[in-house]
């Protein structure tokens, strides 16, 4: 008997006893919490900013001039962006740092001597100030938000939820499925007793650029 | 709420787990708690690492007013996936085929060491770097790689921690848990330039600047490794999804950088459908690590074309799971997501800290766990249901709500029933005794008053006729004379001691 089988096996033996069949069941409707939009813009402003990551709030015609002033200020000379970065963004991130575009063919080694990088977003949640990046081409492959060192990620206020399940709701990967990134906050590690200490291996620098588009940014 | 095995049980549910070699011959609880004890070091760093995460996690659980409704729902999904685990599993490995994985089953640990080792292999790769798992530390995976050759490097901060000094894991969030700055420089400072680049000769111990050197360390082993190994904290069933939730980022180097990944996932990981996360992403790290949200989570379904590794294996383990699951009220412990909460309430953990349980599932889960997935044969496994006051602090943290104090009382009738009268017995018996007749119990008073002024301040460890109850309880050392003796002399006269009213 292969092990498949006989785990199978074991598996149907074990569970002799259950009565109902598989996906009979009702799952728990998990209660969310509701909000209005200018709460969940705050709530998430606010919880980003509490992991210690950056937050820069600012009407769409500004979103330009956050990136330069991001790259700036952490002294960026190099960044890499993804190919499907917005124009206008592009044309920002390359007046303040020497751009790569990635095609793909950058190595991690490579990457690795590159200072920032700038993407965009899929969706954020305010509960949690959380960002999540599905990699479409304005967000770039895995590795390019990964190994430099800044990260400039920006998040339009149409793209937050409020709460984790309406996140994880829109993010169903379906047959074209695409990896996803949770981001809260930068790198971090808490295993020296228990003290939380940011930056270990991810990028040590989080900016989350939140473009409001209302156009009402505080 | 008791079950006894009925009759018309499933026939073969599948072994027990071998004990690992680590662990073979582990004295019981008791013994080893002991010694643990005696290192006040340890049990400093423990208090205060303890105590730090409680207040955390009060925090962010208090602050999710349907956290209950939330416990229910994961509890409740996960009960979905035990209870009809087979279809999930062909639908699991039906999903993550279409997604271009390749899936291997593993009955034991040496089936699923057998598999990594020889995928490694046929990519000829001399090195792994890994994602903490505590599944991988079950089955030994390390050893095994290294016996053949192929270094395996640990990649979380305490993991680092624990391999660099030839150390076991004590927690299963923060294997280093029972380590301090000052103990993590030395480590590094003495062993990190024999397997890579070394600590910076200035290293100091702020936790800052060790952060910083175990990055430096490893990033060189993060851009050269071909080959990443994980285990997964969910395994989605209806999307062929598997879920890695981590803080540093040297899970998403681990599960990114390198052309191939292999994951082994215990079979109890799935999860009926996607929504599910719903309610676990925002158990797990609430339990866990006391924030809203872990900095980083990485999903994956099969492979990415361009994104990651482009070769993507899956090692579904059973390894006692299946013993496990054939016992309908210990089969609630399959429901634990690993996030160690039940630790860090324990009082029990907190003075003895993870080694003295002898497994690499330590604390309250750890004393349910272990003896039902390896059974009863050893010593260890005998005495973890008595690693515990029953107090219920653990029941009360846990995310999934395992009855961990139910367990707990039932494996000791079991473990009670295959020996007939275990020591605990006996010490009650004896305790009955004492207590049923006010004559004895004085008669016991004074004797312990005098042994008491004879040890001095020595802790008593052994009182005769209570010898099986004091093996695992110091007794505090009693006062020169009785509360009964006290009021006989004083209030004199109309005594009623040894009257036996």
């Amino acid at each position: 008997m292969t092990a498949r089988d006989e785990i199978l096996a074991r598996v149907r033996a074990a569970t002799a006893d259950v009565e109902t069949t598989a996906g009979a069941w009702a799952p728990l409707t998990v209660p969310e919490v509701a909000a209005s939009r200018a709460d969940t813009v705050g709530t998430f402003a606010e919880n980003v900013a509490d992991y210690r990551a950056e937050v820069v709030r600012v009407p769409t015609s500004e979103s330009a001039t956050a990136i330069i002033e991001a790259l700036k200020r952490h002294e960026a000379a190099t960044a890499v962006v993804p190919a499907g970065l917005p124009e206008d963004w592009l044309a920002a991130a390359t007046a303040a740092a020497r751009v790569v575009i990635d095609d793909g063919g950058l190595t991690a080694p490579e990457l690795d001597r590159v200072d920032a990088v700038v993407t965009a977003a899929a969706l954020g949640i305010a509960t949690t100030g959380t960002i999540v990046l599905d990699h479409r081409a304005d967000q770039g492959r895995r590795a390019i938000t990964l190994v430099p060192d800044i990260h400039v990620c920006l998040v339009r206020s149409g793209q937050l939820v409020h709460d984790v399940p309406e996140a994880v709701r829109r993010l169903r990967p379906e047959d074209d499925a695409r990896p996803l990134t949770w981001i809260s906050g930068p790198s971090a590690t808490s295993d020296i007793e228990l003290e939380r200490v940011e930056g270990v291996h991810g990028p040590r620098t989080l900016v989350v650029v939140l473009v409001d588009e209302d156009g009402d940014a505080v | 709420m008791t079950t006894t095995p009925t009759p018309s049980r499933p026939p073969v549910p599948g072994p027990p787990q071998d004990t690992s070699p680590t662990f073979v011959g582990m004295p019981t609880f008791h013994r080893a708690a002991r010694a643990a004890l005696d290192d006040t070091q340890q049990r400093r760093n423990l208090h205060h690492a303890t105590r730090t995460i409680r207040d955390k996690r009060s925090r962010a659980v208090a602050e999710l007013p349907h956290w209950e409704e939330l416990r229910r729902a994961g509890a409740a999904a996960k009960d979905e996936a035990l209870d009809h685990l087979a279809d999930y599993l062909i639908r699991l490995e039906e999903r993550l085929t279409a997604g271009g994985a390749t899936v291997h089953w593993a009955r034991d640990a040496a089936e699923a060491n057998r598999i990594v080792l020889d995928i490694v292999r046929a990519k000829e790769a001399e090195e792994v770097v890994k994602v903490k798992s505590m599944v991988t530390q079950e089955i030994e995976l390390n050893e095994a790689l290294e016996a053949a050759g192929v270094n395996a490097w640990e990649t979380d901060l305490a993991e680092l921690i624990v391999q660099l000094g030839h150390d076991r894991p004590s927690h299963i969030l923060v294997p280093a848990i029972h380590r301090n700055r000052r103990e993590i420089r030395d480590i590094f400072q003495r062993e990190m330039a024999a397997v890579g680049r070394p600590a910076p000769k200035d290293l100091t111990d702020e936790p800052s600047r060790l952060a910083e050197a175990a990055r430096l360390h490893l990033r060189e082993k993060f851009l050269r490794a071909r080959v990443g190994v994980s285990g997964a904290n969910f395994a989605i069933a209806d999307t062929g999804s598997l879920v890695v939730v981590e803080s540093e980022g040297n899970g998403r180097m681990c599960l990114t950088l390198p052309e191939t990944l292999i994951s082994v996932v215990g079979i109890e990981k799935v999860l009926p459908s996607w929504d599910d996360l719903g309610a676990l992403l925002q158990l797990l790290p609430r339990s866990s690590t006391g924030e809203r949200m872990n900095p980083y989570t990485t999903i994956w379904s099969g492979v990415h074309e361009g994104d990651g590794p482009q070769e993507v294996h899956v090692v579904l383990l059973d390894n006692g799971r299946t013993h496990v699951l054939g016992d309908r009220l210990g089969r609630q412990a399959l429901r634990c997501i690993r996030c160690s909460a039940c630790l860090n309430v324990c009082p029990v953990y907190e003075r003895t800290g993870g080694h003295a349980y002898g497994s690499v599932y330590p604390g309250p889960i750890g004393a349910v766990l272990n003896p039902q997935l390896r059974g009863t044969e050893s010593d260890i496994d005998r005495s973890l249901p008595w690693a515990s006051s029953l107090c219920g602090a653990c029941y009360d943290a846990c995310p999934v709500g395992i009855d961990i104090p139910e367990l707990l009382v039932e494996l000791r009738s079991r473990v009670a029933g295959d020996r007939g009268r275990t020591a605990e017995s006996v010490a009650m018996a004896a305790t009955t005794w004492l207590f049923s007749d006010p004559r004895r119990l004085t008669a016991a008073q004074r004797a312990t008053g005098v042994a008491g002024r004879l040890v001095g301040d020595r802790t008593i460890r052994s009182v005769p006729g209570l010898g099986a109850w004091t093996n695992a309880r110091d007794l505090p050392n009693p006062p020169p004379e009785s509360f009964r003796t006290w009021w006989a002399r004083e209030r004199g006269g109309g005594t009623r001691e040894g009257s036996g009213r």
